[in-house]
């Protein structure tokens, strides 16, 4: 194989020599690259460093620099989810650490500190040092010292750097990892908005959801049982006001790493196709890709641009971890929608497989049962309240704190017979004061009959220490005949 | 025993002329045990000797540089003792307030501890010493099989600030031995004997008859990723060191209680 690919080499040289000899462009195109070890620094500069989700400026067309990076090293309590405390140990106070950006040729002049109050010596693992151990050996470095150590950039691309200090499982495991791009001379192409994504899983002594201070349990990390898997350190990193924002018709690319220490991502944004992928974070990018691998101790590149607004969810696809432990993102795309590319619900109609016209059991259809007693009444509405009320309301009528009125002792309820039918009929916005706390939601109007809307007033009245009036179809024709 | 060791104790206080009272001390019966870096193969004798009760405390430290100037903050040579040397403290014979009486001195150096120990007719307990004492529970010797007792060694290394904590607020172990885990690290006399570098994977690989600890770490020996922790943490620091997590106990020899 190889000798045969010889011989059609050297035909084909012997061609090129006979056929083109003056045909500079060609030589050109030949041009051997730059070897990045011969590029020639200019200057130097302190690296600007960013915390998750944000990354520096671009490089763009600066030259290769002396590029002094300075990352302290902290071991901190944080928040992994509401009311879960985990101590943290951090690149820069993050998890994941300071995003590093430098371009291809950049001398580094790594300085790592580890704060005084640390209890335990740490290191760092940049993938992109090519060396022994990838800058571990010369960074080791006990508590109240610092350690300086240099590197020359020889390949573009986005890598993950991690602690390699024993036990490294557990030095990844409490979050010391982060990413280090860089990039290509002349910079990576531009687009509108960048962002730092980083997955990583965690082993705590309680269960995902167990409040108070969770410590490490090394038990679980071996037995690669996570209690959370987590974009950014923690649960709701990226979520609600966190969310990553773009605007319809930009171009996004994320910078995602793995840091594990044991779950390989597959990585998605439900919604949107993945324009370009550097699969792990090589130089070659595939085109429209739905889901990614993420190697634990690698990284990738996404690009895609966002055509319809609405709310992108990035996940793990190995789906559990996204909906029960946490690997949940989001991106909020503003604009204007796009119809011609995304509807929206257009119709929605009754699915009857037996054909269009209503089907009806032979017989008398049941007479809808009317309350003839107060009893029967408050029977009937305890079964529309199950239906219709129960889930804002909940079962006690006690409502949720912050989101749904309580219905149960309620002096607004009891208040006002008349306000509540309406409310019932009409639905209800604003604020409004129900037992001393104010509630700011929506109540959609019900569809119910005015019998039924009777019934489940009556049923919520003689509930839950409230008075007990009795409502009547009447009453309710009343109030809704009013306006 | 006791009386033996007041006896010898009464004994060094007259030859040495200091006035500190001398901190408790407990018997250590000795034994056998495979350390971290060893094989089953390679079980260490331990002879018995005595280890101090606590950690040597900031009001212990702080009578002995008034009694020893060179070991003072402006008067240490800076080959014994860097920068960071009694970090905190703001004149040569005071701490500030924050630093409790009975917390455990830190900010001292190897050397420091050294003499500190031979001031008092002692010494720094060896590394296999150490390490024996630390593998034992409230109830048993050796527990390196517990893994409750090393889940909660792990969980100790893990709490940030303990070195505030006085002395004596974690448990006592089975030689009647307080804080071994949970407050601070504790320089051992030859802490560097045993080499994990900044490349700690590379030491599993290579020149395994010393840094093989990485094959005795698997799922069912958590105790050993606690000592790991503990020799990468001695592997970072050198003699002349003074970090805010370290400070250190004295030993001696059993045989010294006979003179």
């Amino acid at each position: 194989m190889i000798k045969k690919h010889l011989i059609f080499g050297a035909v084909i040289s012997s061609l090129a020599l006979f056929s083109c000899s003056g045909n500079n462009e060609n030589s050109n195109e030949q041009k051997a690259p730059i070897n990045a070890a011969d590029i020639v620094v200019q200057g130097e500069m302190d690296a600007e460093l960013t915390s998750p989700p944000l990354v520096p400026a671009p490089v763009g067309n600066r030259a290769a620099k002396k590029l002094k990076v300075n990352m302290e090293i902290l071991e901190q309590e944080g928040t992994m989810t509401d009311g879960v405390k985990y101590i943290y140990w951090t690149f820069g106070g993050s998890v994941p650490g300071s995003f590093i950006r430098t371009r291809v040729g950049d001398e580094v002049e790594f300085t790592l500190s580890n704060h005084p109050d640390n209890k335990l010596p740490h290191n760092i693992d940049l993938h992109a040092v090519t060396g022994a151990g990838g800058g571990a050996a010369s960074s080791f470095v006990a508590p109240g010292h610092e350690v300086t150590f240099s590197f020359k950039t020889l390949n573009p691309g986005i890598y993950v750097y991690h602690c390699a200090t024993a036990p490294v499982g557990m030095h990844i495991a409490n979050g010391m990892y982060g990413l280090i791009l860089v990039e290509p001379e002349g910079g990576l192409p531009k687009v509108d908005k960048e962002y730092y994504v980083m997955q990583g899983d965690f082993y705590t002594k309680g269960e995902n959801g167990q409040p108070g201070l969770q410590p490490f349990d090394m038990q679980k990390a071996v037995d690669e049982d996570a209690d959370y898997v987590v974009f950014n350190g923690k649960v709701g990193a990226l979520t609600g006001d966190n969310a990553l924002t773009a605007k319809v018709g930009e171009t996004v690319r994320l910078f995602v790493g793995n840091g594990g220490p044991n779950l390989v991502s597959s990585f998605h944004v439900i919604g949107e196709i993945f324009d370009r992928v550097h699969t792990e974070g090589g130089l070659h990018a595939n085109e429209n890709v739905q889901t990614t691998l993420i190697p634990a101790g690698g990284a990738t590149m996404v690009e895609f641009k966002v055509d319809v607004p609405g709310t992108f969810i990035l996940v793990d696809h190995s789906i559990f971890r996204a909906f029960n432990k946490g690997a949940l993102g989001m991106l909020k795309v503003e604009g204007e929608a796009q119809p011609n590319l995304y509807s929206g619900k257009q119709t929605e109609g009754i699915y009857n497989p037996e054909g269009g016209t209503i089907q009806n059991m032979p017989g008398e259809a049941p007479e809808p049962s009317k309350a003839s007693t107060t009893a029967e009444r408050i029977a009937f509405g305890k079964q529309i309240y199950t239906q219709t009320c129960f889930a804002c309301h909940q079962a006690e009528g006690q409502g949720i704190a912050g989101a749904f009125p309580p219905l149960a002792n309620s002096d607004y309820l009891n208040e006002d017979v008349e306000r509540s039918i309406e409310i019932v009929l009409k639905g209800k916005t604003g604020e409004i004061t129900v037992n001393g706390d104010k509630y700011n939601s929506i109540m959609t109007a019900q569809t119910l009959t005015d019998e039924e809307v009777a019934n489940v007033l009556t049923y919520v009245y003689s509930m839950w220490e409230n008075d007990g009036d009795v409502v009547t179809p009447e009453m309710v024709a009343k109030v809704k005949n009013k306006h | 025993m006791i009386k033996y060791f007041i006896f010898c104790s009464f004994i060094l206080n007259s030859l040495v002329g200091f006035t500190q009272e001398k901190s408790e001390m407990k018997e250590i019966h000795g034994g056998t045990f495979v350390p971290l870096y060893g094989s089953d193969s390679s079980e260490v004798i331990v002879a018995p000797f005595l280890l101090d009760v606590y950690p040597v405390t900031n009001k212990k430290y702080k009578e002995f540089v008034v009694e020893n100037e060179k070991w003072r903050k402006s008067k240490v040579i800076q080959l014994f003792a860097d920068d960071n040397y009694l970090y905190k403290w703001y004149s040569d014979t005071e701490y500030p307030k924050s630093m409790l009486e009975n917390a455990p001195i830190t900010n001292i150096s190897w050397y420091a501890a050294k003499a500190y120990c031979a001031v008092q007719g002692k010494r720094l307990p060896t590394m296999d010493e150490w390490e024996f004492v630390a593998m034992a529970s409230e109830s048993l010797a050796n527990a390196q099989t517990d893994s409750v007792f090393n889940q909660r060694i792990i969980e100790g290394y893990e709490l940030p600030k303990t070195y505030a904590k006085p002395v004596g607020s974690t448990f006592k172990n089975y030689w009647g031995i307080y804080d071994m885990h949970g407050l601070v690290w504790e320089w051992t006399n030859d802490f560097n004997s045993v080499m994990i570098t900044g490349e700690s994977r590379q030491d599993a690989s290579s020149e395994s008859t010393l840094f093989c600890g990485s094959a005795a770490v698997n799922a069912t020996n958590l105790m050993n990723y606690a000592a790991f922790m503990r020799y990468a943490f001695r592997g970072s620091i050198k003699a002349n060191y003074n970090i805010r997590t370290l400070g250190f106990r004295c030993a001696s020899n059993e045989s010294e209680k006979a003179d």
